[in-house]
């Protein structure tokens, strides 16, 4: 799969912005007022950010108020409408702590829920795609909030909390690798069932045409296998092992900004794989073990 | 849940009007309808009514709207201004355009009308094209057939009186059995498509003969990976096997072939090899009635297969004695041929039985009575189920013809020619070579030549030699090198040109045909041939006039460019008198017209011949006071008439009683019916007249109603052919007609009047073992020539070509995917991508036709990657074959017609590092037409 | 609305002959023309005469080998592919404006273009790779079955079929209704052993492949039957001369 910086940015910074609102929104850490406003400031740049860089890849962005209305049937749907809910129950939320100085848990807790869902929904995107194996399992949707989780903690300051979700984090990504890994071949879709062939060892002659095309752009996108493994040392070594590293060391503000940055730079990588690493099915037409 | 649904239109308007012209996406001729919104063209279908297609359409039919609005097209007259392959010209008016060649024309023509040399290529109006230059008087004019499948088309003739494609069909109602050799899409591309499809259903079972087994070979059922240049080979097995068995037809042989024909045996007579004759000349045969001699076409004569007649001291047997001597030989045995063919001998053995099982187990008959031509009356039409069909893999090869004929004589053994489930002709054909012209070569200055140009020699005699023996033609065509070239040599004419061999002419006038591209063999030479100078600096081809409708390559060549429309644009007529769109049960022909109008500069290229013989004052085309007799090509189409009652065109002509077809006076108004009835004119064949057409006395007589005949013209197939006998006999020492003496022993050889094999000539001429692997091209069904480059649809599929090679050669050398190779032959060496391909001859390497581009022509960006990853094989094809220190020039071409021996190329392949792009690469060329738009949205309607 | 219908009244598709594929590319091009005229956007096509030509195709022909298990001649099927209109079509259900559907009365899959934000995600959803989003139009382009075309009272009667179905010069594609089993494709389907591709997807697919029929049983004379058809009658010329003499005697 191809994969587009605006979604990679999307999921990465919506992903610690939301975590973010969760830990805001159960009144971790406990702010009010200008302390409040930053926090929630950094919440909402993350999290509208990424909402606004995911429109960025739309053919239509202007028509992007249409999503909001197949929630009955659409993760993406469901997504736009728990995370407009969610950024306006915290809005709400944040209003009373900036300007009245005043936490109204329940609100916050509504607020945490949705910010939760938001994330969930994003991940299930994904999850529910049975033509990305690696993809298809509810691993994705932990390992999302996961992290979702891990780096809302590290930009809450939640210093216990993060040195335990990080880790965690950590090893729901291993998971998932390991897992992923296996995802295609074991999902039994094979050149074979793609195409119903038998009788022998089927290959992919040639592509259709010789001029590429929108599904070969998206879907046919390879990543060598020891660049793969360099990049996923990279994610958990920056999202994971570096913050945890940095949490240790003795200080409060600088090493905590650095962790932050060095696990969203991981997200990233960990993103970034996400897609490059897919092995969409449709590739098997164009002759790839997967797109 | 409630489901909701937007609400679709689903009953648009489809177009504001439909107009049905004839495609020319390729040659297949295929009726289209083009639909119209707002005068423009909206979309391209199929004609349901049609004969050749029935409404399908293939992939470059449909995309005919990305070509009539093609970015390379020409715009005006272009006159050159920089160095010839600069493509630096300047835009000048129809009337200068038209003075300059006039002046060039008229000079050559008063002086000496040879210095012209007239080639056009892809042509479809040669009856007019030839017409013109008879009338202009150059013997130099030929259509690309040279290069293309003349083999084909006159081993054909040569044996029945016909070929595949536009000669005839399978019988796809009733054909079991159906075997093609060497068939991609060169030719009647929907046609055979539609077969196929047509034999699947009935359950009919396909053997495709071909190195590569993809297209129809892949769909077959049985594919047979054959060894390139070996087809004929495998054909005499295949004689062998029926022969040995006798499984074949005795009485369709003694009816309808010359297999009875008695040949005088003694070696000693002057007459050795001929037939028999009596006085008035009619070849003998035994009647097995009387036991006596007698006219092979007396009614009620039963000629007999077997019987041997002895004249005075001097025995005469017939063809069939010579045949069975012949390939009864173990030299035919399949365990004899399996290893150089590359098919095990048990497979030969199976197919030879298949085709046995077929043809005398499932039988059929049509109930249907007819006469033939010994006046016999038959009650029904038996048939043999089994077809076959070949095109250019078997007839590019310096064997060709021979292989192409071992075919014929294959199916006439079979009995399965002209008969229920067999091969049947289309009108005109079937046409004895009797009834086709000999060539004619004599110029005289400011003169017609003495008569057509192309034709049929029967001997030493016809063949277009001046009086000291010399080559008339500057292709050398029906010369000793190449006796029956029927369609002319055009590979040849620019080598030879430049060579001066046999004489240096002043103006090279092409049409259609992209000799400094992917027409010519060796490319990169033509090209150099072209811009060559002489010691004052003169070009040595001193002027070059060009027209085409698009920016090719041989654009930049030219010093004059007349340009061309586009096919919607133009009036054209697919002729009964040229190569028309009958079907077997039917004769047909079909215009074209301007669906459009053009919104350039440009002109007919026939309109402007016209044009161009009124200002020349050409007889035939001005009257006795010069004053011209047509005013463009449509009038030509509607008012010439070839002899009293035959025109063009054969539909809705005026009888004696208003609208007749056939034989007629020319109707005005002739087009508009045309048009009216969707561009074509059919007319069917009835029952009783539609097989064993050359023998049938209804078919004759409605072909000659037709104005197909004069009178009447029943034959029978030369399984043995006297003319080529007449050719070895003078190479033998006899007649007057000499052949030169280098010739000789090769003479002796391939123009043996029973089917034989040898090794394709460069296989002869070039090391085996250092040149271990053959190399083809096959043209893609989707791309057609050039042309489909500067189709923005098309040339997505392809964009550009690999070379395709088998396992073993991958395995060999450690190929893998993304590779580039070196592929030498003993005459260049060029750099390409690989590809592997399982399906393919193990010994054979090929690649698509003609997609690599020049830089800079057909409106191309110069990083486009049909010039940076695609190649043309041409390169390393020579029109001559390796010197071989006699100083002679001799053609890589096949020694009885000159067909171009594309496909006898051996190469040799090594892996290298992949370069920047494809090797070798040529600097561009300067677009005279720019260059396409970066976005295409297109959609005619709101 | 992207809730696919529960059940539709007929489930219209193609059925798509990999015996018979020439791979001649026909049905991909005139898919490209009336696709391009008619409903919504055309397709447009990127650089369209440079270096890098692509454009919008809602059908395109691969190629497979196969390379037989028993060690016959490899084996080369040309396979067509455009949208199968599947009963389960995961990319109408993840659709989140509802511009993707399936039509209540004929199974057909179309994407209105007007409510489609170009976010790609049906595209992803679709294992077929039978969706393609425009790039000048930022629209998720399908085949829509020519619904434009089927239904076509300005069209006659017998043109009221796919473009693709309309042109294949090798009758390799047939169209009508797989819902109902006595229509000419189910019963073709049904003698053929049409299938479905990716059946473990789960999506239903309406569309049925016809498989290759078994190639390559000419091999040797060694049967019994084609014996007897190649039994000698002679062993060199003079014996067939013999022969003949007999059999002509027989005529």
């Amino acid at each position: 799969m191809h994969p587009a910086p605006s979604v990679i940015l999307f999921t990465t910074l919506s992903g610690a912005g939301f975590g973010l609102l969760v830990f805001l929104g159960a009144g971790f850490p406990a702010v009010t007022g200008w302390v409040a406003f930053v926090f929630f400031a950094v919440a909402y740049v993350l999290a509208v950010g990424g909402l606004l860089a995911s429109t960025f890849h739309l053919g239509h962005p202007e028509r992007a108020m249409k999503a909001f209305t197949q929630w009955r049937t659409s993760w993406l749907s469901r997504e736009g409408v728990v995370s407009v809910a969610a950024l306006l129950v915290m809005a709400l939320y944040g209003a009373g702590l900036v300007f009245q100085g005043e936490a109204r848990p329940v609100l916050g807790a509504v607020g945490a829920v949705l910010s939760l869902g938001t994330v969930l929904c994003t991940a299930m995107i994904y999850a529910q795609l049975a033509t990305v194996p690696r993809w298809k399992t509810w691993l994705t949707p932990v390992l999302f909030l996961a992290l979702a989780l891990a780096g809302g903690a590290l930009l809450a300051g939640q210093v216990r909390a993060a040195l335990v979700l990080l880790p965690l984090a950590g090893v729901v990504q291993l998971l998932w690798w390991l897992r992923g890994d296996r995802a295609l071949a074991r999902s039994g879709t094979t050149l074979a069932s793609a195409t119903g062939l038998g009788g022998g060892e089927v290959r992919a002659f040639e592509p259709p045409h010789t001029g590429s095309n929108y599904l070969l752009r998206e879907f046919a996108f390879q990543v060598g296998r020891r660049h793969a493994l360099k990049l996923r040392i990279i994610a958990l070594g920056l999202g994971v092992v570096l913050p945890v590293v940095l949490l240790l060391a003795p200080g409060t503000h600088v090493p905590a900004a650095l962790a932050a940055l060095s696990h969203l730079a991981g997200v990233a990588a960990s993103r970034w794989l996400f897609f490059a690493e897919a092995e969409h099915v449709v590739g098997l037409y164009y002759g790839r073990r997967g797109g | 849940m409630k489901h909701h649904e937007p609400q679709i239109d689903t009953s648009p308007e489809v177009s504001d009007e439909v107009r049905k012209t004839t495609c020319y996406m390729c040659a297949c001729r295929c009726g289209i309808n083009v639909h119209m919104k707002d005068g423009k063209v909206a979309y391209i279908e199929g004609n349901r009514d049609h004969p050749v297609n029935r409404g399908v359409l293939c992939a470059k039919g449909s995309a005919g709207i990305m070509q009539v609005n093609a970015p390379s097209r020409l715009r005006a007259p272009l006159k050159r201004v920089g160095p010839r392959g600069s493509g630096q010209f300047e835009e000048i008016s129809w009337e200068e355009a038209l003075e300059i060649a006039t002046d060039w024309l008229g000079r050559i023509r008063k002086d000496d009308p040879k210095r012209l040399a007239f080639f056009t290529g892809r042509d479809q109006s040669q009856s007019f094209t030839s017409f013109w230059a008879q009338n202009y008087g150059t013997p130099n004019y030929a259509a690309h057939g040279g290069f293309c499948s003349v083999n084909m088309a006159a081993a054909g003739i040569y044996t029945m009186g016909g070929a595949f494609w536009e000669f005839g069909q399978p019988d796809w109602e009733h054909t079991r059995l159906f075997m093609i050799f060497g068939v991609a899409e060169d030719h009647d591309s929907n046609p055979i498509k539609m077969g196929i499809a047509r034999l699947k259903e009935r359950g009919a079972r396909i053997i495709g003969v071909n190195p590569v087994r993809s297209g129809y070979n892949a769909v077959a059922d049985d594919w047979v990976g054959i060894t390139p240049g070996t087809d004929g080979l495998f054909i005499l097995s295949l004689i062998h096997c029926l022969i040995k068995a006798g499984r074949i037809d005795l009485d369709y042989l003694a009816r309808y072939t010359n297999a009875p024909f008695l040949v005088n045996r003694d070696s000693t007579s002057p007459d050795y090899g001929m037939f028999l004759r009596d006085a008035v000349g009619t070849p003998q045969v035994i009647d097995r009635v009387t036991g006596r001699l007698a006219p092979f076409d007396r009614p009620g004569v039963r000629p007999d297969l077997s019987a041997i007649h002895r004249e005075g001291h001097i025995t005469h047997k017939p063809v069939m004695h010579l045949i069975a001597a012949r390939y009864l030989s173990k030299d035919y045995a399949p365990e004899a041929v399996a290893e150089r063919c590359g098919v095990p001998a048990e497979r030969i053995r199976a197919i030879a039985a298949e085709l046995a099982r077929v043809a005398f187990e499932e039988e059929i008959e049509l109930d249907r009575q007819w006469t033939d031509f010994r006046g016999e009356t038959h009650q029904t039409m038996r048939g043999r189920p089994v077809s076959f069909h070949a095109m250019r893999g078997i007839s590019a090869h310096s064997n060709g013809f021979q292989t192409a004929r071992a075919l014929h004589v294959l199916q006439i053994l079979l009995g399965s020619v002209e008969v229920p489930g067999g091969f049947r002709f289309k009108p005109p054909y079937p046409k004895p070579v009797s009834a086709h012209p000999t060539p004619h070569s004599k110029a005289t200055p400011d003169s017609p030549l003495d008569g057509p140009h192309l034709g049929f020699p029967r001997g030493p005699e016809d063949l277009a030699l001046d009086d000291d023996g010399n080559p008339a033609r500057i292709d050398k065509a029906f010369s000793w090198e190449n006796p029956l070239s029927a369609h002319g040599m055009m590979h040849m004419v620019i080598s030879n040109a430049h060579a001066g061999d046999p004489y240096p002419i002043d103006t090279l006038f092409l049409y259609m045909a992209n000799m400094a591209w992917n027409s010519s063999m060796s490319t990169n030479r033509v090209m150099e041939m072209l811009t060559d100078t002489d010691e004052n600096g003169d070009y040595v081809i001193p002027r070059i006039i060009y027209s085409d409708a698009y920016s090719s390559e041989m654009v930049a060549y030219a010093d004059l460019v007349l340009p061309d429309t586009t096919y919607l644009e133009r009036h054209d007529c697919i002729s009964l008198l040229d190569r028309p769109i009958s079907e077997a049960d039917a004769a047909a022909d079909a215009i074209r017209w301007p669906v459009v109008e053009p919104d350039r500069d440009v002109r007919g290229f026939q309109s402007v011949l016209i044009d161009l013989a009124n200002r020349l004052g050409l007889p035939g085309f001005v009257d006795e006071a010069g004053a011209p007799l047509y005013t463009d090509y449509a009038d030509y189409i509607t008012r010439h008439e070839r002899k009293p009652g035959i025109g063009p065109l054969a539909g809705w002509r005026m009888g004696r009683m208003g609208l007749t077809h056939g034989r007629g006076a020319p109707n005005p108004k002739q087009l508009q019916s045309y048009i009216a009835n969707g561009g074509f004119f059919v007319k069917h064949i009835p029952p009783e007249a539609a097989y064993m057409k050359p023998w049938n006395r209804a078919y004759q007589d409605w072909a000659v109603g037709m104005g197909i005949y004069d009178s009447p013209q029943p034959y029978v197939f030369d399984i043995y052919s006297e003319t080529m006998r007449r050719f070895q006999r003078a190479a033998e020492g006899h007649g007057e007609h000499q052949p030169p003496d280098h010739l000789r022993e090769r003479l002796k050889t391939v123009m043996d009047p029973l089917p034989i094999w040898y090794a394709p000539l460069e296989h002869d001429s070039v090391d085996g073992d250092e040149y271990p692997l053959h190399a083809l091209t096959q043209r893609p069904m989707a791309m057609y020539h050039s042309w489909g480059t500067q189709n923005a649809w098309l040339r997505q599929i392809h964009g550009e070509n690999p070379l395709y090679l088998p396992t073993r050669v991958w395995q060999a050398h450690g190929f893998a995917e993304g590779d580039w190779a070196r592929v030498s032959s003993a005459h260049g060496a060029m750099v390409v991508p690989v590809a592997h391909m399982a399906a393919l001859n193990p010994n054979t390497v090929w690649t698509w036709n003609a997609i690599g581009k020049r830089k800079g022509a057909w409106a191309l960006s110069d990083d486009a990657p049909e010039a940076t990853r695609g190649f043309l094989l041409n390169h390393l094809i020579h029109e001559l074959l390796p010197e071989k220190g006699d100083g002679l020039r001799w053609a890589n071409s096949d020694p009885v017609t000159g067909q171009a021996a594309w496909f006898d190329l051996r190469v040799k392949i090594e892996k290298v590092a992949a370069p920047a792009q494809s090797q070798p690469a040529f600097e561009p060329i300067n677009s005279p037409v720019g260059k396409g738009p970066d976005e295409l949205r297109w959609k005619v309607g709101k | 609305m992207t809730a696919l219908p529960d059940k539709t009244e007929r489930k219209m598709g193609l059925v798509i002959d990999l015996d018979t594929c020439v791979g001649c590319h026909a049905c991909v091009v005139s898919c490209k023309g009336w696709n391009t005229e008619n409903y919504g956007a055309p397709l447009s096509d990127q650089q369209p005469y440079g270096a890098d030509p692509s454009g919008t195709f809602l059908n395109r022909v691969h190629s497979y080998e196969i390379t037989p298990d028993d060690g016959g001649a490899a084996q080369l099927v040309h396979f067509p592919k455009s949208c199968l209109h599947c009963e389960d079509a995961p990319c109408v259900t993840v659709c989140p404006t509802g511009a993707s559907f399936k039509r209540a009365e004929d199974g057909i899959v179309l994407v209105n273009e007007s409510d489609c934000i170009g976010c790609g995600l049906c595209a992803w959803a679709c294992p077929y790779g039978a969706r393609e989003q425009d790039a000048a139009e930022g629209v998720m382009k399908k085949c829509t079955l020519c619904v434009d075309r089927i239904y076509n009272e300005n069209l006659p009667q017998e043109d009221r079929v796919p473009a693709c179905v309309r042109t294949c010069p090798a009758k390799a594609r047939h169209f009508g209704d797989l819902g109902d089993p006595d229509s000419d494709v189910s019963r073709l389907v049904a003698e053929r052993g049409g299938f479905d591709l990716m059946p473990e997807q789960g999506t239903k697919p309406v569309n049925k492949y016809l498989p290759p029929r078994p190639r390559d049983s000419l091999q040797s004379a060694e049967t019994e039957a084609q014996e007897t058809w190649l039994e000698p009658v002679a062993g060199e010329a003079k014996g067939f001369i013999a022969w003949l003499d007999r059999a002509l005697e027989k005529l």
